[in-house]
Parts: C-alpha cells; structure tokens; sequence
C-alpha cells in the first residue's frame, strides 16, 4: 500500500488546491477552462498566474525532492499531435477534462460530470487497450 | 474594495499547489497514466488513489462553500448551474478519453510538464491550445 502513498498525497494537494481556488476566488480549478478562458483573453492575469503557478510545481517539487518528477512520453510525434488537437476539441466540446469533471464534478456529486468521467475513462481505456493490441 | 491582488495571489497559490500535487502523485508521467487506463494489461492503480484523495479533499472545500454566502476575494461562486447531459458532453468527452489515452496527457498535466522542457510536451500543449481555440471560435463559445 506505501507505494500508493505518493499518488494518495499528490492527489489530496490537488483537492486542496481545488478547495483554495474555490473558497477564496469562487472559481472551479478545470484546467481546460482556465487555459481555454486564457487562450480567448478572459480574465487574463488570474488565469496566467494560475498557469504560471502549475508550471512551477514541478521545479519547486524538483528542488526538494533532489530530481526532477518522471515523465516519460512514448508516442510519436504524429500521434501526439493527434492526442492534441483531440484533447483540445474534445474538453471544449464536453466542456472539462480529468479535474473540472473528474476531481470538482465528482466532488460536488453533478450527474453530468459523473457521466462525463465514465466516458472519457472508457475511451482512454479502450484506446489504450487497442494501442497495446496493435503493438503486440 | 476591489480584491483585485488577493485573487491574483490566490490563483498563482492553487496552481503552484495543484502543479505540486501533479509531481508527487506521479501524473506527470504518461507511462504511468496508459498504466491505469491499461486495465486489461498491466494494470498500474495508483491513478485511482490520485482521484480519490483529491474528490475527498474537494469534497470538504465543496461542502465548506455550501455553507458559504460567497467566496472570499470576490462577489459570487462562478459555478455553471447546468445539469444537462447532451450528446456534446457525451461526444466531447469520448474524443477527449481517446486523445488521452494515445499521448497519456490530460491538460493540466501536459502544462505542468512544459516546465520540464520535453520537446514533446511543448508540441502537444500548442497543438491543444490551438484545438481549443478552434473549438470555441467555431461553435462561438466563450467563457
């Protein structure tokens, strides 16, 4: 079970952080609304400090722990730009992605995001499945 | 009284939090998250613990706002009211689930990342950004 402590933590500061963003500014932490909001121009400087504070997790994560967090990223160029654009269009469309819907929607125990998160967790597992199916 | 400053020091607090809590739990990985969507595989959990720590956690801060006539630095909770479940959310968030799964990246994760300076990473945030901005100027929604 230790070896889920880390995940069980990580995830607890991301409810954390959820509850400050929304306790304090009134705001839901989706990550696809608030890049999306700044992409369109809207409410500018919260939503790049609120960007530029994620981007700074990692490296404030790196100096403590003496390494930077793994990521490792093993699909191709075409694909990724695939992923991408359908990552994009897709929580515009469905309006959230794994933390508006997923953490948030979950939380505040909303139908619509609960259908939201079956579905996206069933295409990723049936996409991911597939991928392995076609690699083997 | 504007809250002008507070709200900005706020938001930059939750992100710099919530990018922490991507790096401890593991979610910057794409390995790890194909891992946990790689249920008839070698099935890798600790995702479900990442998601579970953070409704309960959210859970609290949710029920604390309930009681709560309006947040602290501004006038009103700017929480969407619709209940609805449309085709959009259902298609959206099946082409969502399939981008996620070929490149293990969902977007708060793939931000994070760009600070590790993975070319990679870079490509896919334009890409995304670029498919968000399409999506919106195309049906016109803005928020």
């Amino acid at each position: 079970m230790t070896e889920y402590l880390p995940s069980l933590l990580g995830g607890m500061l991301i409810g954390l952080s959820a509850s400050i963003l929304l306790l304090l500014n009134g705001r839901i932490a989706g990550i696809s609304g608030i890049v999306g909001r700044l992409a369109q121009g809207y409410h500018v400087a919260t939503n790049a400090l609120f960007v530029a504070g994620l981007m700074l997790g990692p490296l404030v994560y790196g100096l403590v722990a003496g390494r930077p967090p793994a990521s490792t990223i093993t699909a191709s160029w075409p694909l990724l730009i695939g992923a991408g654009l359908l990552v994009g269009v897709g929580t515009r469309m469905g309006s959230g992605c794994t933390s508006g819907h997923g953490v948030l929607g979950l939380a505040r125990l909303s139908p619509r995001s609960g259908v939201a998160v079956a579905t996206f967790l069933a295409a990723g597992i049936a996409t991911v499945s597939l991928m392995r199916a076609i690699a083997s | 009284m504007s809250h002008r400053l507070p709200r900005m020091a706020t938001a930059l607090l939750a992100g710099l939090i919530f990018g922490l809590g991507l790096s401890l739990s593991g979610m910057l990985d794409p390995v790890r998250v194909q891992g946990f969507l790689d249920v008839f595989g070698a099935w890798d959990p600790s995702l479900a613990f990442v998601l579970g720590g953070a409704v309960i956690v959210a859970f609290l801060g949710v029920a604390v706002s309930r009681r709560l006539p309006k947040p602290a630095f501004d006038r009103e909770f700017h929480i969407r009211g619709t209940r609805m479940i449309d085709r959009r959310l259902v298609v959206g968030s099946a082409i969502f689930g399939i981008g996620w799964g070929i490149a293990g990246l969902c977007p708060g994760p793939a931000i994070s990342a760009l600070a590790l300076g993975k070319p990679e990473a870079i490509l896919f945030v334009v890409v995304m950004v670029a498919g968000m901005v399409a999506h919106d100027r195309w049906t016109g929604q803005g928020r």
